[in-house]
């Protein structure tokens, strides 16, 4: 029973969030608010050239043959960057479920996937398929996972309160993989639920700053115990949640007989942190957290996004109450 | 990361699941806090010793099997789910040893540590007061030096156990013009010590679980000072966990309780039909011991990595003291009509649960340590 990464993943850890602090500004996320994609402009290529977007690919394809449990602490960075890149669709589920497949369809993309030269998407039967327009190849994951090639594919788009995320109905020939679709739709909750809490974090963090310098009465309104206990509460979710996705992220990499049961309860308790952590943020900022110039809409509005995403906290509670047989 | 238990974990595991089924008490005892149901409880930490069972993360010793603390944890996973009694010696080994080994002499160690895990003496906390509460600093009880002796005058309160406990470990102003932080000791004090009274107090469950303490120019020996003179509060506070135990209460205890709401859930359900809001909240509770159980092995392998235990304390402490409640009104919902039956230990449970977010520092002083020392939000 060990919970601590190597210091190879924690290099890989630091390295990315260097990156992502240099290069996914705020700016940069807003650009890809207003561009035809919801992606910004390099920084899939800098995650590429870096390894992370392939990572998860087996090494003879040109991946590093890395799991969850190296990924789980990119996600989370992720998050607390908003980065509008598929890490979650491409290296946390296309990949590896395209390698798990094997076959024709591994042969035709993994190699191309793995250098970032193809982009994976991924959706879920009664979900969407996230920025599916700018992907290659969108893996839909229900009670089979069929691969949709997206040229040639009927594509209906819907705008998120996350201005980054392009919803997307996919329609077109699709082929059936012979890969778990449970195992899929896991790999997309546990990614999300790394990704909440990321959000999450940065949500804390910024309200933390922002209440120490802002005065009211004289005082930071940081020393207030009202504020102080709303802030505490936050942390409290986080702290919490945290470790049950990383414990999830090794349900995955594991195979972990209780796979499905623990990657509901990360999702459940991560989905919580990031709604509570939103709220408070935007509570504790007060007006300039409700314009549109600040910058926290951008977290809070990805928080509410991945809180929903493939199974808010009711859904996955309810699956958990499946396992426990009750 | 490898979240798998490693055989020896396992094995260690199997062992106590064995001992634990072969020797739990069938019938539950008498409460612990009564006169009978103290010696019961006193009785069964003698069992626990003598097998080697009672603090097995402890050196050899004094009484434990040199455990890993991981191994403390499956231990206590498996004594909950065994219905095992409660602990009666829990406040001195939880919450005065680990300082008695960070602080206190050999001569200390040796003197206390093994009648205290075998249950032969068993500790009380004597540190809030009438006026020291969640303002602990406050404290007025003096215990100035004359000597080789300290004369204690003054008054604790609340003192879980107190009304039967052996010993008390107590904190005094040893320096009587000190202030706030400054000048206070901390003092082992016996329990026979002329001029100290134990009154109990009526618990909300009607039960002697507590009691105040009277001193009147009782005497202590310089030999029973921990750390210190005038270094009390650094004492008191620089152990809030050690490598031997991190909290007071463990994960184990809880996931056992939300296994058994589970178990009453569905017996309910077989009788009643399903109820899909309870069900929800069942859940609820059975994640929450969950979530606990994850964060504590990630803090154990923090402080295997060499992190002090510092901030996860107040974590862990507001999150187990709610979801103690949660667990047990959950638990009341479930039960309906029949949950105000006096027969009913899910209230008893419930009426225990509810002194935890009020013991070992208010659940509001816990927000106010995660806010100012964890986030760095400023005080004043």
């Amino acid at each position: 029973m060990d919970f601590s990464f190597s210091d190879d993943q924690i290099m890989f850890q630091e390295a990315v969030r260097d990156l992502l602090a240099n290069e996914c500004s705020p700016e940069v996320v807003r650009t890809a608010w207003e561009n035809d994609t919801g992606r910004s402009d390099g920084l899939w290529a800098a995650l590429a050239e870096m390894g992370v977007v392939g990572m998860t690919a087996p090494e003879p394809v040109g991946g590093l043959g890395m799991d969850e449990t190296d990924l789980v602490l990119l996600l989370e960075e992720a998050g607390r960057a908003a980065l509008p890149e598929p890490l979650l669709e491409h290296t946390a589920v296309g990949i590896p479920t395209l390698a798990e497949a094997g076959g024709p369809i591994a042969e035709a993309w993994l190699e191309r996937a793995a250098a970032g030269e193809a982009t994976l998407g991924a959706g879920s039967d009664d979900g969407y398929a996230v920025g599916a327009a700018s992907c290659d190849l969108v893996l839909l994951i229900g009670d089979q996972v069929r691969a949709v090639p997206v040229d040639g594919a009927s594509l209906v788009e819907h705008r998120s309160i996350d201005g980054s995320r392009r919803l997307f109905e996919i329609d077109g020939n699709s082929v059936v993989i012979d890969a778990d679709p449970e195992l899929a739709f896991d790999r997309a909750v546990g990614a999300a639920a790394a990704q909440c809490v990321g959000v999450a974090q940065h949500l804390l963090d910024a309200t933390v700053e922002y209440v120490a310098q802002r005065y009211q009465f004289g005082k930071p309104v940081g020393t207030y115990q009202a504020v102080k206990h709303h802030l505490a509460n936050t942390a409290l979710k986080i702290e919490f949640a945290r470790p049950a996705a990383r414990h999830a992220a090794w349900c995955i990499a594991a195979g972990d007989p209780d796979r499905s049961r623990d990657v509901s309860l990360a999702k459940a308790l991560a989905s919580e942190a990031v709604d509570l952590a939103a709220r408070t943020a935007l509570q504790c900022h007060g007006a300039i957290g409700y314009t549109f110039e600040y910058d926290l809409h951008l977290w809070m509005k990805r928080g509410w996004a991945l809180s929903a995403a493939w199974g808010d906290a009711d859904w996955h509670r309810n699956r958990i109450a499946a396992a426990l047989g009750i | 990361m490898d979240l798998s238990f490693t055989p020896t974990e396992e094995a260690f595991r199997e062992e106590a699941r064995t001992w634990l089924a072969e020797n739990v008490p069938a019938e539950p005892l008498a409460s612990m806090d009564t006169p009978e149901g103290f010696e019961e409880h006193r009785a069964w930490e003698h069992i626990l010793f003598d097998a080697g069972w009672a603090v097995v993360s402890w050196p050899e010793r004094y009484g434990g099997r040199e455990a890993s603390l991981v191994e403390w944890l499956i231990f206590e996973e498996e004594y909950w789910a065994s219905g095992a009694p409660g602990r009666v010696s829990s406040n001195g080994v939880s919450l005065l040893a680990p300082t008695i080994f960070d602080f206190g002499t050999p001569e200390q160690q040796d003197r206390f540590l093994r009648p205290m895990a075998r249950g032969d003496e068993i500790w009380a906390q004597g540190w809030s007061e009438p006026d020291a509460g969640s303002d602990l600093a406050g404290i007025k009880t003096k215990a100035p030096r004359d000597g080789d002796h300290f004369v204690i005058d003054g008054q604790k309160t609340w003192c879980s156990r107190g009304a039967f406990a052996d010993w008390f470990f107590c904190l005094v102003r040893t320096d009587p013009d000190s202030e706030r932080h400054a000048g206070l000791s901390y003092l082992l004090v016996p329990g026979d010590t002329e001029g100290l009274e134990a009154r109990a107090i009526g618990r909300l469950d009607g039960e002697p679980g507590f009691a105040e303490l009277f001193f009147d120019g009782a005497r202590v020996h310089e030999r029973f000072l921990l750390g210190g003179e005038g270094e009390g509060w650094a004492v008191a506070m620089a152990t809030t966990g050690s490598e031997r135990g991190l909290n007071l209460r463990a994960p184990g205890r809880f996931m056992a309780a939300a296994d058994r709401l589970v178990d009453l859930y569905k017996e309910l359900a077989d009788s009643r039909g399903p109820d899909l809001d309870r069900r929800d909240q069942v859940v609820s509770a059975w994640m929450g011991a969950q979530a606990y159980r994850w964060q504590t092995y990630a803090t154990e392998s923090r402080l295997r990595g060499g992190a002090p235990i510092g901030s996860e304390a107040s974590f862990m402490k507001v999150l187990w003291s709610e979801l103690d409640v949660e667990l047990h009104a959950t638990a009341l919902r479930l039960l309906g009509r029949d949950g105000e039956r006096a027969d009913s230990s899910w209230m008893d449970g419930y009426v225990f649960a509810l002194s935890g977010p009020i013991y070992a520092g208010t659940n509001e002083i816990q927000r106010n340590i995660i806010s100012e020392r964890v986030l760095g939000l400023p005080r004043r």
